[in-house]
């Protein structure tokens, strides 16, 4: 391992501002789908609940994570309104089910699965795995075999960047992408005219 | 393998860009053949939308990776989603050069 260059990283990384990184984006359920029981229940009769997963994930964004509308938009990268729209149809779904016994099933929604990251010891380099059925083996920039998988602990030290980053209105919640250089409370907000804040990513 | 390296300049001793959307110039090196095609970034300047004009520039040349800096928010899901790599590297005034060299030792 390269020492020197490992501790440039650290200093690079200490340097900045220790930014919270949000949770991974989609965490697909753990089970394949819930079945009631009871004596009244036939599920074979009736048909079962499709909860595709941008519903599962909103509803456990919001419901179990208690992130607000606003912040679980951000998170899974839709516009608000449509966030709105896929959190009331998995209420509307689930409250059917648990009302009507009817059995939920997970199924695939247009929702985009993080790749992991790795680290490379040698040259100091990050990079993903867009082949999730490939393990890495070696450094895709310098082929060292000191590569390492990132726990979520050592995401948190990674150095960010301002490229994406967004103002927020922490009265109404709209947003707008950060300009550099630009300091975001000089910016009022078009609805309610307060001073917006950053919203790092 | 198609390789985009994001560069301040457009020679082969302009220094690694840390930022993707807003680079200057993405260098796009061919393992295969060896063939290096500089091109200008027309997004450098956008206000906006940087990152994703960005990758969909990139992802028509059939770039497979993308050494950088950093990718925004916006652009890794979509980067994921089209199985193009991200690799970010950090480390000051790398000239272009230096990282195609790493490369070709990795072969
Ligand atoms: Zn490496
Ligand atoms: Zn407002």
């Amino acid at each position: 391992m390269n020492i020197s260059s490992l501790f440039l990283y650290r200093t690079i990384a200490h340097n900045m501002a220790r930014l919270k990184i949000p949770r991974k984006i989609t965490n697909p359920p753990i089970v394949k789908g819930f079945k009631p029981y009871g004596p009244d229940i036939d599920s074979k009769k009736r048909e079962s609940i499709i909860l595709n997963f941008e519903e599962y994930e909103a509803f456990r964004m919001c419901d179990y994570d208690m992130y607000n509308h606003y912040q679980a938009s951000v998170l899974m990268n839709v516009s608000r309104p449509t966030f709105t729209r896929i959190y009331a149809s998995a209420r509307m779904k689930i409250s059917k089910a648990f009302v009507e016994g009817r059995q939920i099933e997970f199924e695939g929604g247009k929702v985009y699965f993080d790749s992991d990251w790795y680290q490379c010891n040698s040259c100091g380099c990050h990079f993903n795995n867009p082949e999730i059925s490939i393990s890495i083996q070696n450094c895709p920039l310098c082929g060292s075999s000191e590569v390492e998988r990132h726990t979520e602990e050592s995401l948190g030290d990674m150095p960010r960047n301002s490229e994406d980053d967004l103002c927020i209105c922490p009265e109404c919640g709209f947003t707008k992408e950060h300009h550099y250089g630009v300091p975001c409370r000089n910016e009022k907000c078009p609805t309610c005219n307060s001073p917006l804040i950053r919203k790092y990513h | 393998m198609r390789i985009a390296i994001t560069s301040q300049g457009n020679s082969l001793e302009s220094i690694l860009d840390q930022r993707f959307g807003h680079c200057k110039y993405f260098v796009i090196v061919d393992m295969q053949t060896g063939a290096i095609e500089i091109i200008p970034n027309p997004y450098s300047e956008a206000e906006e939308q940087a990152g994703t004009l960005a990758v969909k520039l990139l992802s028509s040349k059939n770039v497979n990776k993308i050494i950088s800096g950093e990718f925004g928010i916006k652009v890794k899901p979509l980067l994921d989603s089209l199985n193009i790599q991200m690799i970010m590297y950090k480390k000051p005034n790398i000239p272009i050069g230096k990282v195609i060299e790493m490369l070709n030792h990795n072969n």
